[in-house]
């Protein structure tokens, strides 16, 4: 089973990666972008039948390491082949 | 006083601080991160360096080391604990400091001496240190931007927790003398208790004339 | 299975000449297989085939030299069973393609050239050249450059203490990336290449093998084109991590008695590394690639011989430790496999799928590889020019102003602390000074180290530049008050099939060689990076010069910043004026024409010798070599590095005036007197015939001229400081 893990910074935190990205961007030409905010992506393939219990696989690791729950929040979704 | 310095795959740090300790009279042991248990120890140091390389967050794959359980218990019978520059990322990612550690706000890593203030200097660490002394001690680091929320800060300040400060040559805690973005130029905390502390600067790199400074020693002295 | 033929063989990069050689060295025509190995091994970067020949004739020796070019690094004799190992190298073409993982790499592989000998590295310095900054793309390869350089270096905790960063147009389409590693080990414990023992086991160790980098051996001799950004591909990724790893796992077997010969896999990977071990000890080798760790699926013989991975290191272990250095990777969480055995077969073999899949002669591979003798032609020095209707009406203040905040000659802090430069805790002399001094550690000696390298001086007369370059650096070390021992060079060089470019090579050999000799100053080390070249426009011609020296006693280092108000300061050495190709009349006036300034050796050595003394007497305060933009931007230097100011004084027209300021003749040190030695000083100079001119004292804060300027130090720094802030302000 392939699960797509989201982890992405919490509203307050700042970005300054995310911030000199988007005046990048902007330097390019690339107007009228509100807002930009860098966050990370994990596939994860786990050998693991059942979707229900690979998403609650998945939720356990973000909360125990591949997300910062002090500052991150995070997704979990399984992707259909 | 023993002290026990936890090395992790990817800390650089680790000879660099055992030679200070041992300067300054503490008996020191080297603790690889897959032993189940520590040595007897007053102290143990958490070194700077790139523990695993710095993946997925700074310190956040060496916090879930075997060691770190150890370490974690130490702490709670309120033995001592010091983590410099990667290992206060250790600390916050372990939770035995609050807060985090994030990339600094100009994106460059910075390796220069710099001054800090002691805010409190009636820790376990700063005890032979003055109240608003200045320290020069140089830093090195991409991710040494301290954040903590509005709630927090406030907890810190209450609680004495706020131990080092970025200021500037004449004491002076602002924009221009903050090298990284960190909130409030928090530079070292220690935990409620007082017997974990955490900094970004590097004391090791600061104990030797040759090297250029010795303010660094003042937190070593304090230790005995 | 691709048609091996004399088509593909030029598509390899090679001549079909050298096919056809191929072909005679083996008896046969060579298949797919054999074809790569050989198009990786007789190419430039690995067979030195246009500049071998020539790099033969320098000066490799000396009663400290324990081991001279030949091996992974150079090895030195530091005094009571210590060495030191040093060695320089370019990453020019990856860098330019992917400016990060290019100087990254580039910072990874010289160290493993370096601990591959049983050598702990202590530090790290580079030569980084780049385009015009208005040119588009530099300052996309300077961020990237400088973040890689720093990205890999502090992960694996090596201070970089030392370095030079320039910018010219010449760079525009070729930027320059050297990188030199120093290490340090004991002297009956020092690592070689050569293989022994037929039987022995080879062992691979590191990272898994992928298809990074295939042919990036290839791509270092070629010219860049319009499609070189298609090669993107062809780019080496470095982990840090594991390489900080490797290090600890070989550092830990090397202590044991188990390792006959270890190379790291660098240019060409597990191709050279396999190939010079077996030659040297004129043996063969058999490698079953089956065994070899891949991380990517399906990777053909082609493939995994050429792959450019990184972080990985061959071994040939004695029969019977295998267990015991297999306990040591696995610890570290590295792949150890054995993969093959020393034979006494003189060839090399490759087993794939129980086939024999490649059997080549390893001789014909190295030692067989082809040697040129290209055209060259040979360079006079250049007509003299008279300046003085440029610069009668130049103003000095405004001149020394243009200088100091020109990119070139700017404060380069921005650059440097970007790297760790204290990790360690053994940098006694921090970047920014004549030289950097490490410490060794444990020990009260240091070793002090310098990059240079004047490349326009180079361009106006080739053999000139070369030797000033290497003068250059011994005058760097003396200044810190080390004992030049031994150099490490870096030619880069356009395309060797010019006859223009051929002789500017030779004509730096040469000027390189009477230099060395003349200072009992030899070459250990190096590498040869040619065909920086450009739709046909080649860069100037660079021969970076590493050079290092032993402080006897790190309580005697000598530093640039004056130390006090009221001392006197003095020049050492003849100044005649010379301007042409000076910072001043290239820079400020754009004016490239005329010859670069004489070097007379004979001077050097004694101007040197007699600073050298100096310092060891405890006579003089502060020390800095005079260079780039002549007496003026010495003297600026030194004030700015000690916020202490200077009164001097100079006489004549404007013309002798500048003349006087910025000329760079060469040979010349600025030195800081306290007053109650300036007579002993003066007596020992007069004995050796050493020209010695007082041109003023120290004051406090002020930076004066008499008559003709009067500036703050603060002011200076300023100006100084300002370049690289502005330029990366967005």
């Amino acid at each position: 089973m392939k699960l797509q893990v989201i982890v992405t910074l919490k509203k307050d935190v700042l970005d300054p990666q995310g911030s000199a990205i988007k005046s990048s961007l902007s330097n390019m030409g690339f107007k009228n972008i509100e807002s930009l905010r860098q966050g990370k992506t994990f596939e994860i393939i786990v050998k693991e039948k059942d979707e229900k219990v690979a998403l609650s696989k998945a939720k356990d690791m973000c909360e125990k390491l591949l997300a910062n729950l002090t500052i991150e929040d995070y997704s979990v979704k399984a992707i259909k082949e | 006083m023993k002290a026990s310095v936890i090395v992790f795959p990817g800390s650089n740090c680790d000879r660099d601080v055992k030679i200070s300790l041992e300067k300054f009279g503490i008996k020191t042991s080297m603790v690889w991160h897959a032993d189940a248990k520590l040595p007897k120890s007053d102290l143990v140091v958490l070194p700077g360096g790139f523990s695993y390389g710095d993946y997925l967050r700074c310190g956040s794959i060496a916090s879930k080391s075997r060691i770190m359980k150890e370490v974690t218990a130490h702490s709670k019978k309120g033995g001592l604990v010091m983590g410099i520059c990667n290992g206060f990322q250790v600390l916050v990612e372990s939770q035995l400091l609050p807060g985090v550690l994030i990339r600094n706000i100009n994106l460059k890593f910075i390796c220069k001496n710099i001054t800090v203030k002691v805010t409190n200097n009636k820790t376990n660490f700063t005890s032979k240190t003055s109240r608003n002394s200045i320290l020069e001690i140089p830093i090195a680091h991409n991710e040494g931007n301290y954040f903590a929320n509005k709630d927090l800060i406030n907890e810190l300040e209450d609680n004495n927790q706020i131990v080092l400060q970025y200021c500037d040559a004449a004491g002076n805690i602002n924009e221009q003398s903050n090298p990284n973005g960190s909130i409030k130029n928090i530079a070292g905390i220690i935990n409620k208790k007082g017997n974990v502390f955490g900094l970004m600067p590097h004391p090791e790199r600061a104990a030797d004339e040759l090297l250029g400074g010795i303010d660094g020693s003042l937190i070593f002295k304090s230790l005995k | 299975m691709q048609k091996v033929n004399q088509e593909l063989a030029i598509k390899h990069g090679l001549t079909a000449e050298e096919y056809n050689k191929i072909i005679k060295l083996m008896g046969r025509n060579p298949n797919l297989v054999e074809l790569g190995i050989f198009s990786a091994m007789w190419n430039e970067h690995c067979s030195y085939k246009s500049s071998r020949i020539w790099l033969q004739t320098l000066p490799t020796k000396n009663k400290y030299v324990i081991q001279g070019p030949g091996e992974n690094a150079g090895v030195v004799d530091f005094g009571d069973g210590d060495v030191v190992i040093f060695k320089i190298e370019s990453h020019n073409h990856p860098s330019y393609i992917e400016p990060y993982q290019g100087a990254a790499t580039g910072v990874g592989g010289i160290l493993r050239d370096v601990f591959t000998m049983g050598a702990r590295p202590v530090a790290n310095l580079n030569s980084i050249r780049f385009g015009s900054p208005n040119h588009e793309k530099t300052k996309y390869l300077l961020n990237g450059v400088v973040s890689g350089i720093g990205g890999y270096g502090n992960c694996i905790g090596v201070p970089t203490v030392g370095g030079e960063t320039e910018f010219d147009e010449c760079y525009n389409g070729n930027i320059l990336v050297n990188a030199m590693n120093i290490g340090v080990a004991k002297k009956n414990k020092v690592f070689y290449s050569i293989a022994s023992g037929v039987g022995n086991p080879v062992v691979y160790v590191g990272s898994k093998t992928g298809r990074d980098g295939i042919h990036g051996a290839t791509m270092a001799s070629a010219e860049f084109d319009e499609d070189s950004e298609s090669k993107k591909p062809t780019v080496q990724v470095g982990d840090p991590f594991t390489e900080k790893l490797l290090l600890e796992a070989c550092l830990e077997l090397m202590q044991k008695k188990s390792i006959v010969s270890i190379q790291d896999m660098g240019a060409a990977g597990l191709t050279s590394s396999s190939i010079e071990m077996a030659s040297k000890g004129d043996l063969g080798i058999k490698i079953n690639l089956n065994l070899i760790p891949c991380r990517e699926n399906n990777m053909t013989p082609y493939e995994i011989m050429l792959s450019e991975s990184q972080e990985r290191m061959l071994i040939v272990l004695k029969k019977g430790k295998e267990k015991e250095a297999r306990k040591i990777f696995e610890k570290w969480g590295l792949d150890f496999a054995i993969i093959g055995q020393l034979t006494n077969s003189k060839k090399l073999e490759l087993e794939f799928n129980k086939k024999n899949v490649c059997s080549i002669p390893i001789h014909s591979l190295g030692d067989n590889a082809p040697k040129y003798k290209r055209d060259f032609i040979t360079y006079s020095y250049p007509k003299i020019i008279n300046h003085d209707s440029d610069i009668e009406k130049l103003d000095i203040k405004n001149s020394l102003i243009k200088i100091l905040s020109h990119h070139n000659y700017s404060n380069k802090a921005w650059v440097w602390e970007q790297y760790d430069h204290m990790v360690m805790t053994d940098t006694i002399q921090k970047p920014g000074g004549d030289s950097a001094v490490v410490r060794y550690h444990g020990k009260n000696k240091g070793i002090a180290a310098t990059v240079d390298c004047v490349p326009r001086y180079c361009k106006a007369h080739p053999k000139s530049g070369a030797m000033q370059a290497v003068c250059e650096t011994w005058r760097n070390l003396i200044s810190v008050g080390a004992q030049p021992i031994a150099i490490t060079n870096c030619l880069n060089f356009g395309n060797p099939k010019k006859k223009e470019i051929m002789g500017q090579f030779v004509d730096s050999i040469n000027g390189m060689k009477e230099a060395c000799e003349a200072l009992n100053y030899p070459v250990i080390s190096g590498n040869v990076s040619l065909y920086n070249e450009t739709n046909g426009v080649a860069i100037y011609p660079t021969p970076t010069i590493g050079g290092v020296g032993l402080l006897k006693n790190i309580n005697n280092m000598m530093t640039f910043n004056f130390k006090n108000t009221e001392n006197v300061i003095a020049v050492i050495g003849e100044t005649s004026g010379h301007l042409s190709q000076s910072a001043l009349i290239y820079d400020v006036l754009g004016d490239k024409k005329g010859p670069p300034p004489q070097i007379n050796l004979k001077e050097e050595k004694k101007n040197g010798l007699f600073v050298s003394d100096l310092i060891k007497g405890k006579l003089v305060n502060a020390v800095h070599d005079i260079s780039h933009g002549g007496i003026i931007v010495t003297l600026a230097e030194m004030c700015m590095a000690s916020n202490i100011g200077a009164k001097i004084k100079v006489s004549g027209s404007n013309s002798d005036k500048i003349k006087y300021l910025f000329s760079e003749d060469q040979a010349r040190y600025l030195i800081e007197i306290s007053k109650k030695n300036l007579e002993k000083i003066k007596k020992i100079a007069n004995t050796k015939d050493i020209k010695i001119d007082i041109i003023g004292k120290t004051q406090s804060e002020i930076f004066e001229v008499e008559n003709d300027l009067k500036v703050s130090v603060k002011e200076l720094k300023t100006k100084n400081e300002s370049w690289f802030k502005n330029y990366n302000k967005n």
